[in-house]
């Protein structure tokens, strides 16, 4: 097929700028592997989608540049005002919601190269056909699929695993319709009608397999859905043939699969149990069974109470004290107060580190950036591999809002949902101090036998509160 | 043909880059990667441009500009909230140490 017919073939000129900014992109990324060289990556990465942008804008096949230009301006001001003003809590929300307007981008691309094709040369020719319909059907589902994240982060939708009659049949067969819409495009029997269909059951799929996942594995749909929308972008680009979308698109691909792996391997899971295992839902009737009978067994076992000043003495005279922050130390907007008793602490000589669970927090990572808005230096701050031989020589572990992460039970209980999880060994420090608002499990529903160790104690109240506590009573020692 | 395989070799390569360069990224920084190749997807902005500016019905001028919209949230969006992470992971300097 001859350039000219295509939509966003670009001249040599562009197709070398596009070329440097695909550089730019991985130099970006490279830049990313050090907290110091991360920003200047950053930049690099802006600086080559401007470069790209800029020489779009010159293409001379442009007629009109009235919708382009509010187009950009509008979006340019919607994600400039929200990248504002998200807390640092909700940076998840926004994650999904950037990825839902990449998708419905890649989707609308893709929609308006085969409206072009089909017009242009009566048909769809093969490979610009396959790739503009991965473009749709993957752009379409990350669009929605993100959305219901979304809704499931932000609680405006059901953080629990909602399952209905039929759920698996019902998505075979519209992934069947799928596959069998995409066949008849391909092979020129059907038009725009089917087009629409094949576009409308890939947007309902991606809400459909979204809504069955439970609120806490959102971290693994969100990576996910994130390398969807690059594979889509990359789709885009083989429909165009771009080669900065190519690049930029798989880059992406790789970043999220690599990102979904690594979440799955700290929960243990599988992907396929992430995705179709219903975790939230099925523990909850499963939690009412083994949880009984765990609950049986740690049922008679007492649970010890400690006050805040008994605590503080304990952390002030330690010589070591590791912090095990949870997302219940986000929710309570506590990372302040935990820096300023570290800072405490510090000044008593205590060495005080951090410990930091990969599944800490609402997407990867989403912890290390919660403490470091509140001036925690990030060398304080150690993952699972780095830290778990320190806690054998720890006087004083120091739980604040963590729960399944720290439950001794994933290591040598094979009944339990988390069995192979690989856990902070907070048990294997001389004292356990657990923040907590009450005994509720965690997110896998199960109790923690870590709160019922004889050397664990249980601080109950809000964990900004408990903090603030902890703090007064460091202070007045 | 050709411009097929040459595409597929391209894509084929950035899988390999992408792995590369990715892994290399510590998990402190997991957050801002996200966001960071979050916002180099916008990078379909380009693609919505193309099909936008060569439009000759007004329906396909709309969807071309809610193209544009969507492309543009994801690019702003996306460096702008990287770049207010990485700023707190910097600034470590100005802090007291213990």
């Amino acid at each position: 097929m001859s350039p000219e017919t295509e939509l966003g073939g670009a001249g040599a000129g562009a197709t070398l700028v596009y070329l440097v900014a695909a550089v730019l992109f991985i130099l970006g990324i490279k830049q990313l592997s050090s907290p110091q060289s991360a920003r200047s990556g950053n930049r690099l990465a802006a600086i080559g989608m401007t470069i790209a942008l800029v020489v779009t804008l010159l293409d001379r096949r442009i007629l009109s540049y009235t919708e382009i230009a509010i187009g950009l301006l509008l979006g340019g001001g919607i994600g400039a005002i929200a990248a504002r003003r998200v807390a640092m809590t909700a940076m998840p929300q926004l994650v999904a919601l950037l990825n839902g307007s990449g998708g419905g981008a890649a989707a609308v691309v893709s929609t308006l190269e085969f409206n072009h094709l089909l017009r242009a040369t009566g048909g769809l020719p093969p490979t610009e056909g396959v790739s503009i319909l991965l473009g749709s059907l993957i752009g379409a589902v990350s669009f929605t699929g993100s959305i219901v994240a979304w809704g499931k982060l932000q609680g405006v939708f059901s953080e629990k695993a909602i399952i209905y009659p039929l759920q698996k049949p019902i998505n075979f067969l519209l992934a069947a319709a799928i596959l069998f819409l995409g066949g008849l495009l391909l092979t020129n029997a059907a038009g725009m009608p089917a087009y629409l269909a094949f576009l409308g059951a890939s947007l309902l799929l991606g809400v459909l397999a979204v809504i069955p996942i439970g609120g806490g594995d959102m971290p693994v749909v969100v990576s996910l859905l994130n390398s969807f929308t690059g594979l889509a972008t990359a789709a885009a680009g083989f429909a165009l043939h771009n080669v900065v979308l190519i690049i930029s698109g798989t880059l992406v691909g790789a970043s999220g699969t690599l990102l979904t792996y690594l979440m799955c391997k700290a929960m243990n899971r599988p992907i396929t149990n992430v995705l179709f295992g219903a975790f939230g839902a099925t523990t909850a009737v499963s939690g009412a069974g083994a949880g009984g009978a765990g609950g049986a067994a740690l049922a008679g076992k007492p649970v010890r109470d400690v006050s805040a000043e008994d605590a503080a003495t304990m952390l002030a005279y330690a010589q070591s004290v590791i912090i095990i922050p949870g997302y219940g130390l986000a929710v309570a907007q506590a990372q302040h107060g935990v820096r300023e008793l570290a800072d405490l602490l510090k000044a008593k000589g205590v060495e005080v580190k951090y410990a930091i669970h990969p599944v800490a927090g609402r997407m990867p990572g989403h912890m290390n950036v919660l403490l470091a808005e509140a001036n925690v230096p990030y060398e304080e701050l150690f993952d699972l591999e780095q830290i778990n031989d320190d806690f054998g020589r720890c006087d004083v572990a120091l739980v604040i809002g963590a729960n399944d992460v720290v439950n001794p039970a994933a290591r040598h209980d094979p009944q339990s949902p988390i069995y192979g999880m690989p856990i902070l060994d907070a048990d294997r420090s001389k004292h356990v101090v657990i923040l907590k608002r009450s005994m509720k499990p965690g997110f896998a529903g199960i109790e923690n036998e870590l709160f019922f160790d004889p050397k664990a104690m249980m601080l109950f109240g809000d964990a900004k509160a408990s903090i603030g506590k902890l703090v007064a009573a460091v202070k007045g020692l | 043909m050709n411009a097929l395989l040459g595409d597929l070799t391209i894509f084929v390569l950035a899988i390999f880059v992408g792995y590369e360069v990715i892994s290399k990224v510590p998990v402190i920084l997991h957050t801002p990667l996200m966001s960071g190749t979050n916002a180099i997807h916008g990078i379909i902005v380009v693609g919505a441009i193309l099909v936008t500016g060569q439009a000759d019905t007004a329906v396909v001028k709309w969807l071309g500009f809610v193209g544009v919209v969507l492309g543009a949230i994801n690019v702003m969006g996306g460096f702008l909230v990287t770049d207010r992470m990485l700023r707190m992971f910097g600034k470590k300097k100005e802090t007291p140490r213990g």
